[in-house]
């Protein structure tokens, strides 16, 4: 079943074309990959999806919604699709409890009126609160970090900042959650271990997953689906089988090879 | 060593250079009221004076310095707990001693004026601190919420007779209304941009009240604003029939620092209304949600939080405790007039919030303290008080470049059991 179906999706800043008449799909419970070379548009595709950038043209259908309809926040807020970012953003000064609830704003604030109730302390609002936390250390628990729950989240070492980053944004209850490079800057052990995450999510969680990679032991280990883009434009589409032997992909990101060029 | 040793003196030189630069004409001639009018005197000696304290100062910073350099330091790291429980017992030792003040016996009246003052700024930093410390929207115009809820009440007075009471709710209601109006248009700024525009706002404001002379007084000000009463009992020695003042309600000899302490009461209880109010906020969605816009509004974004909505009501609430100020400022001078809400009073709250430490509600007290009491103080140094301060101010910066308290207690932790 589709989730989400890009059709015909541009951007363009002045004079460049980044996303060029872009279209695919991704199905509902799969890990759906998004490769291609430097500067390829494969953020600017997911800033599209996410609602940072208004596309110029093209659709992005998620079910019902039209997600180049509308804008910013509403995008996680109604259309429920969560996102990561290339260069890590926590809010550092802050503890990495205090990033998994600040993830669960609209749900505690409905639940605190608005902030009237919550000022009063009135029973409704503490026991969302204490749901929040425990959703909170369930996840710390998932990727390993129950003991430095009260640590701020910028004194964690990179890697587990970035498990850091993917639960703060599975509190938000996706449907679609949006992973810009999340292996970037991991160890073997740790893109394993990320790897292991990722299936768990999709699988216990039920989320499907769109990710942006260029690590491709992850790519191909995990990835039911990959499309490949160069110069904003889909090159290639299909299983990681057959991406691996497709010859357009093979030539953009090795190069043209020239009489015997290897 | 002999070429490090001449650096360092040839180092100290310069510096005794730029000092006597200075020094000639800021100390060097000083205009006396003679018989025959103004006459000019010299005092080259205490130029002499300074330029040789100034160089050896900078050779002993250059020859031993890591003895002598007041080295930046963050707070020390002990464990949360331990730190909130220090921090609590020194804010009850606080208000416990705030509450005791009027009825010490070195408590005359000019110590609990300058205590007043002292709470009104107090109260202005937490409100400040809302929209600077917590949300990080940096307002240099905050001195316009103080001028509205300031005028709301000396109007509202003058043309409605309204009440200190009275006016007290409707000079917040102005001021966050005002905050609001400001904060739409300027939501999309962020930094140095949003610094620009508030500054200009609070600029507008106050040469708004100038030019409405028929409507606010204009550059005289208004004046005959009523002084509060104790729920109806006058403090006055002499009251018309039918109304019973103050000290024969208690039963007491009648006694002008009465109204001192009463006012010193209404401004304590309102400034730990403020601070009460934002320590509860902070644990809030809508407090937390303020401190991750202050960190990453995209990825606030990215989270679903409406940045618009929260930044509004961080402008909203901050501004609505400066308006309660302002209306206590107004009972409490009998008159105002435009020219207490000027930038640099705008300047002066930032400065109490920047060096308290951004966020910290202990912290702006004891800047509060520092900036007003500091002055005060120094008032036998004569024109050299504005010296101190500037020097105790970078001594600040330089000791503790984060702000006096820069740290952050979490709004949550685990071991507290989420309660």
């Amino acid at each position: 079943m589709t989730l989400l179906k890009v059709e015909n999706l541009t951007m363009r800043f002045g004079g460049l074309t980044a996303v060029d008449d872009l279209s695919f799909t991704a199905n509902a419970g799969d890990i759906t990959a998004i490769i291609g070379p430097n500067g390829a548009g494969k953020t600017t595709v997911f800033n599209c999806i996410t609602g940072f950038y208004k596309p110029t043209r093209g659709r992005i259908g998620l079910g019902a919604l039209d997600l180049a309809q509308m804008s910013g926040h509403t995008i996680a807020a109604n259309a429920r699709v969560a996102r990561t970012f290339q260069n890590i953003r926590l809010f550092p000064r802050m503890t990495v409890l205090e990033n998994l609830i600040v993830a669960q704003h609209n749900k505690l604030m409905r639940a605190s009126g608005f902030t009237l109730a919550g000022l009063f302390g009135l029973p409704g609002y503490r026991q969302a609160e204490k749901a929040a936390v425990e959703k909170a250390k369930a996840w710390l628990d998932r990727i390993d970090l129950l003991g430095r729950a009260d640590d701020e989240a910028g004194n964690l070492p990179y890697g587990a900042q970035r498990r850091l980053e993917i639960a703060r944004a599975m509190c938000t209850d996706p449907v679609l959650l949006c992973l810009d490079e999340p292996a970037a800057g991991l160890n073997a052990r740790e893109s394993a271990e990320l790897n292991r995450l990722l299936l768990d999510i999709r699988q216990r969680d039920g989320v499907s997953l769109l990710l942006i990679e260029h690590d491709m032991n992850v790519v191909m280990g995990i990835s039911d689906h990959i499309v490949v883009l160069d110069y904003g434009k889909r090159i290639a589409d299909g299983t990681p089988a057959e991406i691996r032997a497709d010859p357009a992909v093979i030539r953009a990101y090795l190069g043209e090879p020239e009489g015997d060029a290897a | 060593m002999p070429r490090a040793n001449a650096a360092a003196l040839k180092d100290a030189g310069i510096a005794g250079f730029v000092a006597l630069m200075l020094a000639v004409p800021l100390v060097g001639f000083r205009t006396i009221e003679g018989p025959s009018g103004l006459t000019l005197q010299t005092r080259f000696d205490w130029v002499a004076y300074g330029v040789i304290a100034v160089f050896i100062g900078r050779l002993l910073l250059n020859v031993w310095p890591n003895t002598w350099r007041l080295r930046p330091q963050r707070a020390q790291q002990t464990s949360n707990a331990q730190h909130q429980t220090t921090m609590k017992l020194v804010a009850l030792g606080g208000v416990g001693f705030a509450v005791a003040l009027p009825f010490l016996p070195f408590a005359d009246r000019y110590v609990v004026d300058l205590a007043i003052t002292v709470l009104i700024y107090i109260m202005l930093g937490w409100g400040l601190n809302i929209v600077v410390g917590l949300a990080g929207l940096l307002d240099l115009g905050y001195v316009a919420f103080y001028a509205v809820g300031a005028y709301s009440f000396a109007l509202g007075a003058q043309y409605w007779g309204l009440n200190f009471w009275e006016a007290l709710p409707l000079a917040g209601a102005l001021a966050a209304m005002l905050g609001m109006l400001l904060g739409f248009p300027v939501l999309r700024l962020r930094g140095d941009y949003l610094a620009i525009v508030t500054l200009g706002f609070g600029e507008m404001i106050r040469l708004l009240i100038i030019n409405l002379q028929g409507f606010t007084g204009g550059p005289n000000g208004v004046s005959g604003i009523p002084r509060p009463s104790f729920f109806g009992f006058p403090f006055a020695r002499e009251v018309e029939d039918g109304v019973m003042p103050f000290h024969e309600l208690l039963g007491i000899e009648y006694s002008t620092q009465h109204r001192f302490i009463f006012l010193y009461f209404i401004i304590l209880v309102l400034a730990l209304i403020t601070n009460a109010f934002t320590m509860r906020i902070r644990k809030l969605p809508i407090g937390r949600a303020w401190e991750a816009l202050r960190e990453d509004e995209i990825a606030c974004k990215a989270l679903g939080i409406n940045p618009t909505n929260t930044k509004l009501t961080a402008f909203a609430i901050g501004a609505m405790f400066g308006g309660f100020a302002g209306a206590f400022f107004a009972t409490r001078q009998g008159f105002i007039s435009p020219e207490s809400f000027n930038f640099l009073e705008s300047a002066f709250i930032l400065a109490i919030v920047v060096l308290g430490g951004m966020g910290s509600q202990t912290g702006i007290v004891i800047a509060a303290l520092l900036l007003v009491v500091l002055p005060e103080v120094g008032r036998e140094f004569a024109e050299f008080r504005m010296l101190l301060f500037g020097a105790a101010m970078i001594a600040i910066m330089v000791w503790r470049p984060y702000g006096l308290l820069s740290r952050r207690a979490p709004t949550i932790t685990l071991g507290s059991g989420g309660a």
